[in-house]
């Protein structure tokens, strides 16, 4: 596996051991400019040690691990509960790690569609919001390489859906690297370039629909859910704003949910 | 107020107090945000076995309680690594038995001439010049650092995952942060006494959190309310003739009380949206 200049991450047959047990072992990821790369395993799987091993917070036991020199990582956190005690404003935030100007705050904010929200206090924060707001203080940094921790997991599906379109314009207009860890292939299959299915070692992966009609894909997870899950699927494809307006996938506000009277798109339903 | 006398003694300690104040307002904060009072707690605790050690050995309390104290710091993170035992366990066993073996060696070696009260609760008016070196040349370099650390202390603090994924190493700024309240506690044990050090660190913080709207302002004004406290208390120790540490204490729990009748976020009412607004939708179908 040669590695060429776009290649943010190359990691060639890493593993992690810890207390004599392998986490993870025989890992190959590679991740080059643009590319949105999800991992997907059972609990346990090795995911979020195999993140680590991509954004060097962990070194590897084996194996070769090679970042592009000045990575940039910007990381949304899978949950974050932030003390009472610590007044936190959504503006505040944003500068957590890094300083950034009150232009560049506005700017973020404004492409999660969230600009309200500058000076609400994290606490008040619904989970969709607080998502976004999380998304937005990583993209403030100007990232090349986006790491999001199972991003939507205890959101709703209108939340859900903003948010992996968000995931989408943020890589189209900044070219940079996604790396997202996910336990729902069906969801995230939708943008993603390559899928890499972990149990402990790399289970299958390759392109979303070449690992879900991997058999061992279907030996850990089984096929796909085509019932509960996949029919409530449909589109809800915006948000409401507290101001009673709703934003659409595409930033626009309107007044009402469906602005061309009942254009309900179900042909979403990725039955994968 | 005309019956106070301005003795030099008063104004040392009225300095001294002033100046540990203004250091402990951003680390109480931190404490409280991190919730490890109980780890403080502990730390201040230790701080008198440093102090017996000090008379045993015959070398300086400047030494010998930082060097307990930071010790202690290591036993915690060592005995973290022990899955067996809450950290909470932990604390509490080092802070007892460090206390009970300070108080053990000292009625050992100093006999009848040490002032067991006066390591319990301080002695805020026996500050000499030395001290006010210490508390100005030490506290202003752990205050510089703070500040020149801070918005790492402060990563650190809301999370550890995202400060380490972007390159802050969280553990770095963690052992940073537990070195600094332990030469911070061994500063302030003489004053305060080993029972009032996590109140006087504490206190001025969460009597700040009402009012404020971000870290930066809970630090400063837990500062200022801290110096408020001292020189309070300082006064009415003079005015009623009570006990300065305690004194000082009980100040800033008043300016706690006080502050707790303020109107709840009084500065962030009018621009802060309703909570929760409607997010809930994927239940109901517009159609």
């Amino acid at each position: 596996m040669a590695s060429d200049k776009t290649d943010l991450i190359n990691l060639e047959n890493a593993g992690v051991r810890r207390d004599n047990r392998w986490l993870v072992r025989g890992i190959d990821l590679r991740i080059h400019k643009g590319e949105i790369v999800t991992i997907i395993g059972p609990n346990g799987a090795g995911k979020s040690t195999t993140a680590k091993l991509a954004v060097g917070t962990i070194r590897a036991n084996e194996g070769r691990v090679q970042r592009q020199a000045g990575l940039r990582v910007g990381y949304v956190p899978q949950k974050l509960h932030i003390d009472p005690a610590l007044p936190m404003r959504v503006e505040r935030l944003l500068d957590l790690t890094a300083k950034v100007s009150p232009d560049e705050k506005k700017q973020a904010l404004a492409a999660v569609g969230a600009p309200h929200l500058e000076t609400a206090f994290v606490q008040d924060l619904s989970g969709g919001e607080f998502q976004r707001i999380l998304l937005a203080r990583a993209m403030v940094r100007r990232p090349n390489l986006l790491v999001l921790d199972e991003p939507v997991q205890g959101v709703d599906f209108a939340s859900e859906a903003m948010l992996y379109n968000l995931i989408r314009q943020i890589r189209d207009t900044t070219g940079c690297g996604v790396l997202m860890i996910s336990h729902d292939l069906h969801i995230v299959m939708a943008d993603t370039d390559t899928v890499l299915c972990l149990n402990g070692h790399i289970c299958c992966s390759g392109s979303p629909d070449s690992v879900v009609s991997n058999p061992k894909y279907l030996r850990l997870f089984g096929a796909p859910d085509t019932t509960a899950l996949a029919v409530y699927r449909h589109d809800h494809d915006h948000i409401h704003l507290p101001d009673g307006t709703v934003q659409h996938v595409d930033g626009s506000i309107s007044d009402s949910c469906h602005p061309d009277k009942h254009e309900h798109n179900h042909d979403g339903h990725d039955h994968v | 107020m005309g019956m106070i006398m301005f003795d030099d003694f008063f104004i040392r300690a009225l300095f001294a107090g002033i100046g540990l104040a203004v250091i402990v307002g951003p680390l109480g904060c931190l404490i409280i945000w991190r919730k490890m009072a109980f780890f403080g707690d502990t730390l201040a605790h230790a701080a008198l076995l440093g102090i017996a050690l000090a008379i045993l050995a015959d070398v300086s309390s400047l030494i010998a309680v930082p060097f307990v104290t930071l010790a202690i710091c290591i036993a915690i993170m060592v005995a973290k690594r022990t899955p067996s035992l809450s950290s909470d366990t932990i604390l509490a066993i080092l802070a007892h038995s460090t206390l009970a073996l300070g108080l053990v060696l000292v009625s050992v070696t100093g006999g009848r001439n040490v002032d067991v009260n006066g390591l319990l609760f301080g002695d805020i008016l026996a500050v000499d010049i030395t001290d006010l070196l210490v508390i100005y040349a030490g506290g202003g370099a752990i205050l510089a650092i703070i500040v020149w650390q801070w918005r790492r202390l402060v990563a650190a603090t809301l999370s550890p995952d995202i400060a380490e994924a972007e390159g802050l190493s969280p553990q770095r700024t963690e052992w940073l942060f537990m070195v600094l309240i332990a030469l911070v506690v061994s500063i302030a044990v003489k004053l305060v006494g080993v029972l009032l050090i996590t109140a006087l660190m504490i206190i001025p913080a969460a009597a700040a959190r009402r009012v404020v709207t971000s870290p930066e302002m809970m630090a400063v004004l837990a500062s200022i309310l801290g110096v408020i406290g001292v020189i309070a208390g300082l006064y009415g120790s003079a005015e009623f003739d009570t006990p300065s540490g305690p004194s000082i204490i009980v100040a800033g729990a008043l300016l706690l009380l006080g502050l707790t009748f303020v109107p709840r976020r009084l500065s962030a009412a009018n621009d802060s949206p309703a909570p929760h607004n409607h997010h809930d939708e994927a239940g109901h179908d517009p159609k």
